[in-house]
């Protein structure tokens, strides 16, 4: 009895040194992994088509895979607006995509339409402040959104027409690739400079960028 | 002798719910890869059987595999459908998580076809094999 004590906790105990271990070992190989992404092309990271919010030739550069769908994108930011204006001249922001909910790439294609209008972060706005109507997880209904639009004078007939464009879904084919060599899982994920934030915390957040000032 | 073998048997089947449960958590938690609808359901009838099977063992009762193997079928049926999807033996229209995580998106593919769901199916069904015999060799003492 006292055998098999001794024999079940050895195995228990080897069990979860091997999860722990485990995790360590793949975090450390995921983390070499994604900063050879970066050094080999630089152009994973920040697209050139990518919509950039601020000082254009900014000291530091936050890029952030969003999802115009996900709660915690909309939580944060507000945050990183104000990062932005606390910093301003020196930071600027990339928006990425990661469209991980079901109604993120309606979302998307409506926020690609308005840019072409130049109401770009205006529709984003919209789209974060009305998230609750359109994207509860309950009741999802993307349609919603074209009602919110005239709000910042985006002109939706136009968004109705560009809706459709293959150039659109081919952009977002190329996010979710870039996202997926980046081990981009979790929206939102930030990199500061390259460096991607492990945690999501908003005082790690302005710790990066001010370490890169 | 027999209860030293249904014993060994049973205290294996542990071992390997342990492994499974501990190596979806390593994919969700470590790898974040988000768990899809019937990885849910096999989750469900796997993480149990961690603690059924030790009570099972100390003392040993031979009454955990009546306990035990239902929640193994049940993950071994879901298992199969799961995999049946993911090969692409059943159409995907059958999928029923049409919203969400995809439950056919290739997450791990080792050697070319080891994949999550056939993880999970070879421990269910190797736990079952395992009680089987472990049933046997109960009854046999008894």
């Amino acid at each position: 009895m006292k055998n098999k004590v001794l024999i079940v906790s050895a195995a228990a105990v080897l069990l979860v040194l091997g999860f722990f271990l485990g995790r360590g070992q793949y975090k450390s190989s995921e983390s070499a992994r994604v900063s050879d992404v970066l050094t080999t092309s630089g152009s994973t990271l920040v697209r050139d088509y990518s919509p950039v919010l601020g000082e254009p030739n900014a000291k530091v550069t936050l890029v952030e895979f969003l999802d115009p769908e996900c709660e915690s994108c909309r939580l944060v930011y507000p945050h990183v607006k104000s990062l932005l204006k606390e910093f301003h001249g020196k930071l600027r922001l990339v928006v990425r995509y990661a469209p991980f909910h079901g109604n993120s790439r309606f979302a998307i294609k409506i926020l690609e339409g308005a840019r072409r209008q130049d109401k770009y972060w205006q529709a984003l706005d919209v789209l974060f402040n009305y998230q609750p109507q359109w994207g509860s997880h309950h009741d999802p209904n993307p349609e919603r959104i074209w009602g919110y639009l005239p709000d910042e004078g985006i002109d939706v007939e136009r968004v109705r027409k560009e809706f459709t464009d293959p150039a659109i879904e081919k952009m977002i084919e190329q996010e979710i690739a870039d996202g997926q060599e980046l081990g981009v899982r979790q929206t939102p994920t930030f990199f500061v400079n390259g460096k991607k934030l492990e945690e999501l915390n908003l005082e790690g957040l302005r710790a990066a960028i001010e370490k890169e000032l | 002798m027999g209860t030293e073998r249904s014993w060994n048997l049973i205290f294996i089947s542990w071992f390997v719910a342990s492994v499974a449960t501990l190596g979806s958590l390593f994919f969700s938690e470590v790898m974040k890869y988000p768990p899809c609808v019937l990885c849910w359901y096999q989750r469900i009838c796997m993480y149990p059987l961690v603690v059924i099977l030790l009570l099972g063992l100390f003392p040993l009762d031979g009454k955990v595999l009546r306990y035990a193997s239902p929640l193994a079928l049940i993950g071994a049926g879901v298992a199969s459908y799961h995999n049946l999807l993911y090969y692409k033996i059943l159409p995907q229209s059958a999928a029923p998580c049409s919203q969400g995580v995809s439950c056919t998106s290739v997450h791990i593919e080792w050697f070319g076809f080891v994949t999550i769901p056939l993880l999970s199916l070879v421990a269910f069904g190797s736990i079952l094999v395992l009680h089987l015999f472990a049933y046997r060799s109960y009854r046999h003492e008894k």
